[in-house]
């Protein structure tokens, strides 16, 4: 009990303080989190919607594989952009090992397969009673495509945060791949482990106070922002 | 009836699902200016035939022409709706047509007038009730300004007063240059409408006749049985 005293204590004074290493961690995993899930975005929700609204060869395959990888430990993921980045790896020219570039890109690749799954899912959802209407109206594919992401846009906003919200809470992933060097890669959740291994155990719980004050924050705004939407109508 | 005239031609058309016949070997042409109004029992195959003509569904065995697909619309038996305000549905039709403001909102406006939903037009389109939905799905059809214009019960959910008004609309649609295809279980409705009737019984064409020839004497036993059924 007095373990949780302790860090609600010095939580609020470091907050109170302005503690400039906090500030500068905090905003690292805002940073490196908000990209991942943007690059995740990007192709995850086309991926997902060409997969929900098309037919062919290999596609229950590729959506029992993209189902399964939304469970992959990050630490694997982790591994696998390491060797990537790594000198003699294949993009080992881009120097991107131990920089937030190189865990913008583990972290995307770890919730790519969550917004695509999710996506393909909600897309189809979504789109089952409209499909003869959209047929009847002559839509092309793209038309269909963007017409059903406007359709699902709340939907495909809670699959967002899910995705941002694996990616700010991961740690295998941001300490492999960054190495949570202290001023350059160093994020929340890599700060909490070193803390926890070093036995501060007041500040590591401190931190994870703030990090789910943070994930909180950002689910209330995306929620806030659904409602003045929907308040449009009368 | 020459074959400039024919605005829709079906031949041989059939349509299997799961093992089942749910056409089955149709053949239907429409001229231009037609009010057809195909009737029969549940599930006769009314709502299918409407889709196949449409190129909503895809046939298994038969031709079809018909005109381009911006050049038809379609009242679906269940419409759809889109997640987002009334004149926004009607807007979203309007841009596919290649509409561009503000003549797309004027326009948006009048025919959601035209189909007595004015007053709802800000209000989202999941929240109508039934037959207002029908209307906003009519006010979409009509927004494609179609030459041949399918409607599946489109009355159906409708208070008398409200159906009168829709056959008002089709009618003037028609008067427009549109041919009508169109389906109802209110035989006093089919008489109003129809030039022409389609009686389906289990995916077949059992009688295509003018109205006045139809109702006067059906022949096949049962358009009699669907007809006498109304008498009880
Ligand atoms: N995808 C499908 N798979 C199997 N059977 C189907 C399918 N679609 C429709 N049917 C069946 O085909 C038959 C014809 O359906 P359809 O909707 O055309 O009937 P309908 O004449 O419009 O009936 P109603 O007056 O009730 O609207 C029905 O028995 C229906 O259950
Ligand atoms: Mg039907």
């Amino acid at each position: 009990m007095s373990v949780f005293g302790d860090a609600l204590a010095s939580a609020s004074a470091m907050l109170a303080a302005g503690d400039a290493t906090l500030a500068e961690i905090t905003l690292l995993s805002l940073r490196v989190s908000a990209s991942a899930t943007l690059v995740g975005a990007l192709l995850g929700l086309p991926l997902g919607a060409w997969a929900a609204l098309t037919r062919w060869r290999g596609r229950q395959a590729v959506i029992v594989m993209l189902n399964a990888a939304m469970g992959l430990p990050p630490v694997v993921v982790g591994l696998v952009v390491y060797l990537l980045l790594s000198r003699s790896g294949p993009l080992g020219s881009l120097a991107w090992l131990f920089t937030p570039a190189g865990m913008i890109l583990a972290q995307a690749v770890l919730i790519f397969p969550i917004i695509a799954a999710l996506t393909r899912q909600t897309i189809e959802d979504v789109h089952a009673p409209l499909a003869e209407w959209l047929t009847s109206l002559g839509v092309t594919t793209t038309q269909r495509v963007m017409t059903l992401l406007y359709e699902a846009r709340f939907s495909l906003a809670v699959v967002m945060l899910a995705g941002f919200g694996r990616a700010i809470a991961e740690v295998g992933a941001v300490m492999v791949v960054g190495g949570n060097i202290a001023g350059s890669t160093r994020v929340m959740t890599t700060t909490i482990a070193l803390e926890t291994s070093k036995g501060d155990l007041p500040l590591a719980l401190a931190l994870g106070m703030l990090l789910l004050a943070l994930v909180l924050l950002v689910s209330g705004v995306a929620q806030a922002l659904k409602r003045w939407l929907e308040s449009r109508y009368v | 009836m020459s074959d400039v005239a024919k605005l829709l031609d079906l031949v041989g058309v059939s349509v299997k699902r799961d093992g089942a016949t749910l056409l089955a070997n149709v053949s239907l042409a429409v001229s231009h200016g037609e009010r057809l109004v195909v009737l029969g029992a549940n599930g006769a195959g009314k709502s299918t035939l409407l889709k196949v003509a449409n190129g909503v569904l895809v046939t298994d065995a038969g031709q079809i022409s018909a005109p381009p697909r911006a050049r038809q619309a379609h009242v679906l038996q269940r419409p759809a709706v889109l997640a987002r305000s009334v004149v926004d549905n009607v807007r979203f039709v309007l841009s596919l047509r290649g509409c561009a403001e503000p003549e797309r909102s004027a326009r948006a406006r009048w025919m959601l007038s035209m189909c007595d939903l004015e007053s709802h037009q800000h209000r989202h389109a999941q929240t109508l009730s039934g037959g207002e939905r029908q209307r906003l799905a009519l006010a979409c059809a009509w927004a494609s300004e179609p030459d041949l214009l399918f409607a599946d019960e489109p009355t159906a959910n409708l208070a008398p007063s409200s159906a009168a008004a829709i056959e008002r609309l089709l009618l003037h649609l028609h008067e427009a240059g549109c041919t009508l295809v169109m389906t109802t279980h209110n035989v006093a409705q089919a008489r109003r409408m129809a030039t022409r009737i389609v009686f389906l019984d289990s995916g077949r064409v059992v009688e295509d006749r003018s109205a006045a020839d139809f109702f006067s004497c059906p022949v096949s036993l049962a358009a009699r049985a669907y007809l006498d059924g109304e008498r009880l």
